[in-house]
């Protein structure tokens, strides 16, 4: 098939690295260093002879920013990338956008490429907005006429038509990104690259861009490469998507899936051991979450609850500070994409003055598990008098096995597995005798 | 099913993630509508050390960059300046008086023929400035424009061509102040003016072979940013500029051919001052196999290096 717009065959992309050696701090005689000083210099020369590149520092370190990576992409889709800094997310779009070649590996791209890894490329402070227009428009890639042809539609799509006469360093940095980003929205290529170019203007311009890249990729058949740490806007974009780790592709598949992969890179505990010592955090600390535990009605350890069964969940506290104070305990509930399902919170439901000290130890108890088969997340927080003692920043991985909530065979409709709460509820027919007597009084 | 599925999605809050279904699906069915057609040499294939096939064509085809990076620079250049563009009259006119000074009235070397000794220094002037500004600028363009080579895929070539294009424009607002001291001294030129744009073709290429190729060093070894302005300040006193070339003696003339600067400040003085000023044809030619060499050298240097500029500036 010959709808495949990009292929990329084992990508590799390495870097020199330079660091300072380590034994830096023992120079301390000048015939040392000199000495170094024309170690460094005599190799410095022989490189620049050699032709090779210069790299600062005594240790020369290859360093690859991505590794054998594939993947394949047909025309109209809209892919993903995600991956925490430095994973080589930037890395794989340089090289789309040819850039930078890769070191080893290579790639097919059929159609015309416009890549766009930052919001206004070649803006000049000194320059009107008018002319960064025309400027910008070029160095993307488009034609005078193309420019001239969508000038309105760029400047109205910007707001900014009563300053297209000022310098841009007039402008404000919102009226900068907004004209910016115009510019390259208005771009048509078959192919686009996009870096996190979203994390700019306000939430309003935000959602624009986005409604503008979606109708664009939909209605055009574009084909699109989207990097960003909106995981919110991969999954409302993106049908699939690439996780990169460390400059590996970890997992590839519908962005729903790979979204929460990475989010669980975050949520560094499963409760195989419970233990949450080594968790990030933050609050003051004198009292911490240092231990979780699941069980069932009959006090069985659990790694995963079942639906609609008795559920307790131990914590354990230890620290410095044993001396017992007014304490606030919460555990919150979240989906998979940590959307907050709900929060167990002792300020609600617990009935006297908590206090809580270093060795306490709580149990919450849910009398039937309002969750359906799946994955969620679990966060942790305690106050104690009136200050943030311990708040968890990753999360407890729990997965919920299937089980039955309403005593019948189904939980949840299709489609709703691991993205709901589940409420008590029942139906009835209106005509069934029976109902008459909940309805007694309604008019109906 | 699949509908009433589609049906219980639909009425909650979830509505954007169906709704996405939805059009997607209706886009499968534009496609078929209007299949993509694939222009085959739209197909590119990137991988380690392979050269573009279309790298002339690519060039050609951003020529619309070329424009507009020359024409960004020219109009940011005089920018907050209180005489703007008069700049660029009022430095040649002074080096030109300065030269006249010295060379001509202090240490009394001779003119050309006839010609007044202000005409022969300008005349000389006029390419060397061009030279010197499109090489020093043309040398620091990448480096100066790292921002864009480091986010923006284009034939890489447009950056230094584009900075010695800024300096020829520079180079005909000179002229203007040729031709009013042409005015001024009441000297009338003669059919060889004919043949001086052969001649700013020549300084233009010779500029830019050496500019290519010191600009693709010195992304890779910034040492050549500080050999640069060195070299063009020799070059004014070792080049031809305030003096005439028959000066120099009949034996050293072809050695001193060398500098391809020479040929050129020969030829724009042979244009403009006419019979005046006599040509050395073989040194000509020698200047010429020099440029053509340095435009060789650069653009392979440039070619071999441009894939690894975003990485190394």
């Amino acid at each position: 098939m010959s709808d495949i717009v990009i292929a990329a065959e084992n990508l590799s992309k390495s870097y020199l690295v330079g660091h300072q050696s380590a034994e830096r701090e023992s120079y301390t005689a000048l015939r040392d260093v000199l000495a170094r000083e024309a170690r460094n210099f005599a190799r410095k020369g022989l490189d620049f002879i050699r032709g090779r590149q210069i790299v600062q520092g005594d240790d020369v370190e290859e360093f690859w920013a991505l590794r054998d990576v594939s993947f394949e992409l047909k025309q109209g889709e809209v892919l993903g990338i995600i991956g925490r800094n430095g994973a080589g997310k930037s890395t794989l779009l340089k090289i789309l956008s040819r850039i930078t070649e890769p070191t080893r590996g290579r790639v097919t791209l059929r159609g015309r490429v416009a890549s766009l890894l930052e919001v206004g490329t070649g803006f000049h402070p000194e320059l009107t907005g008018r002319e960064n227009v025309f400027l910008n428009g070029a160095i993307l890639g488009m034609t005078h006429n193309e420019i001239a042809r969508k000038f309105d539609e760029i400047v109205a799509f910007a707001e900014v038509e009563k300053f297209l006469d000022t310098p841009v360093k007039r402008y404000s940095s919102g009226m900068y990104v907004r004209l910016a980003f115009a510019v390259a929205a208005h771009l048509e290529p078959e192919i686009l690259v996009v870096d996190e170019v979203l994390a700019v203007g306000d939430a309003e311009f935000q959602k624009k861009c986005l409604g503008k890249m979606n109708e664009t990729s939909r209605h055009q058949g574009r084909t699109v490469v989207f990097v960003s740490h909106n995981t919110t806007a991969v999954q409302s974009l993106c049908g699939r998507s690439i996780l990169l780790q460390k400059g590996q592709l970890t997992a590839i598949g519908s962005s729903r899936d790979v979204v929460a992969r990475y989010l669980d890179l975050n949520a560094r505990v499963s409760i195989a051991n419970g233990d949450l010592r080594g968790l990030r955090r933050s609050g003051a600390g004198n009292v911490r979450f240092c231990r979780i535990a699941f069980f069932n009605r009959n006090g069985l350890k659990l790694s995963s609850p079942l639906t609609g069964e008795e559920f307790v969940i131990l914590i354990e506290f230890e620290g410095s500070c044993s001396e017992r104070q007014p304490a606030r305990v919460g555990i919150a509930f979240f989906d998979a994409w940590e959307t907050p399902l709900f929060n167990c919170g002792t300020e609600a439901s617990y009935d006297q003055t908590l206090r809580i000290g270093a060795g306490d130890k709580m149990i919450c108890r849910i009398p039937r598990l309002p969750l359906s088969a799946g994955r969620y997340k679990i966060g942790l927080f305690l106050e104690r008098s009136g200050i943030i003692e311990d708040w968890l920043e990753d999360f407890v991985l729990l997965d919920v096995a299937d089980g039955s909530f309403f005593g019948t065979p189904r939980n949840v409709p299709p489609g709703w597995e691991g993205k709901t709460v589940l409420v008590h509820h029942e139906w009835r027919r209106l005509d069934d005798p029976s109902t008459l007597a909940i309805a007694r009084g309604f008019r109906l | 099913m699949v509908t009433s599925n589609r049906q219980m999605t639909m009425s909650t809050h979830q509505t954007d993630f169906v709704e996405d279904t939805n059009v997607v699906s209706m886009n499968e069915d534009n496609q078929v509508l209007r299949p993509a057609v694939f222009d085959r040499d739209h197909e590119l294939i990137i991988e380690p050390g392979r050269t573009e096939r279309h790298y002339w064509r690519d060039l050609w085809r951003y020529r619309e960059l070329f424009r507009v990076l020359a024409w960004r620079d020219i109009s940011v250049r005089y920018k907050q300046t209180v005489v703007g563009a008069a700049w660029a009259l009022i430095r040649p006119f002074l080096t030109m008086v300065v030269f006249t000074v010295i060379f001509g009235k202090l240490a009394g070397l001779p003119s050309d023929g006839t010609a007044p000794y202000a005409l022969m220094v300008f005349a000389g002037l006029l390419p060397w400035s061009f030279f010197a500004t499109a090489l020093s600028d043309a040398s620091n363009s990448l480096i100066g424009n790292a921002h864009l080579i480091s986010k923006v895929y284009f034939p890489r070539l447009i950056v230094p061509i584009a900075a010695v294009m800024v300096a020829f424009v520079d180079f005909l607002i000179s002229f203007a102040i040729f031709v009013a001291l042409m005015v001024w001294y009441q000297f009338m030129p003669s059919w060889q003016i004919l043949l001086l744009p052969a001649f700013a073709s020549i300084a233009f290429v010779a500029s830019l072979g050496v500019g290519v190729w010191i600009t693709a060093l010195n992304v890779k070894y910034r040492d050549f940013r500080y050999v640069i302005p060195f070299v063009v300040q020799l070059g004014l006193y070792v080049s031809p500029v305030g003096f005439s070339s028959s000066i120099v003696p009949e034996q050293w003339r072809l050695v001193y051919s060398l500098n391809p600067m020479v040929g050129v400040i020969d030829g724009f003085r042979w244009c403009l001052l006419g019979g005046e000023s006599q040509l050395y044809w073989p040194g000509l030619g020698l200047g010429l196999a020099v440029t053509s060499f340095f435009l060789w050298l650069g653009l392979r240097q440039f070619r071999k290096m441009e894939k690894s500029f975003a990485d190394l500036i």
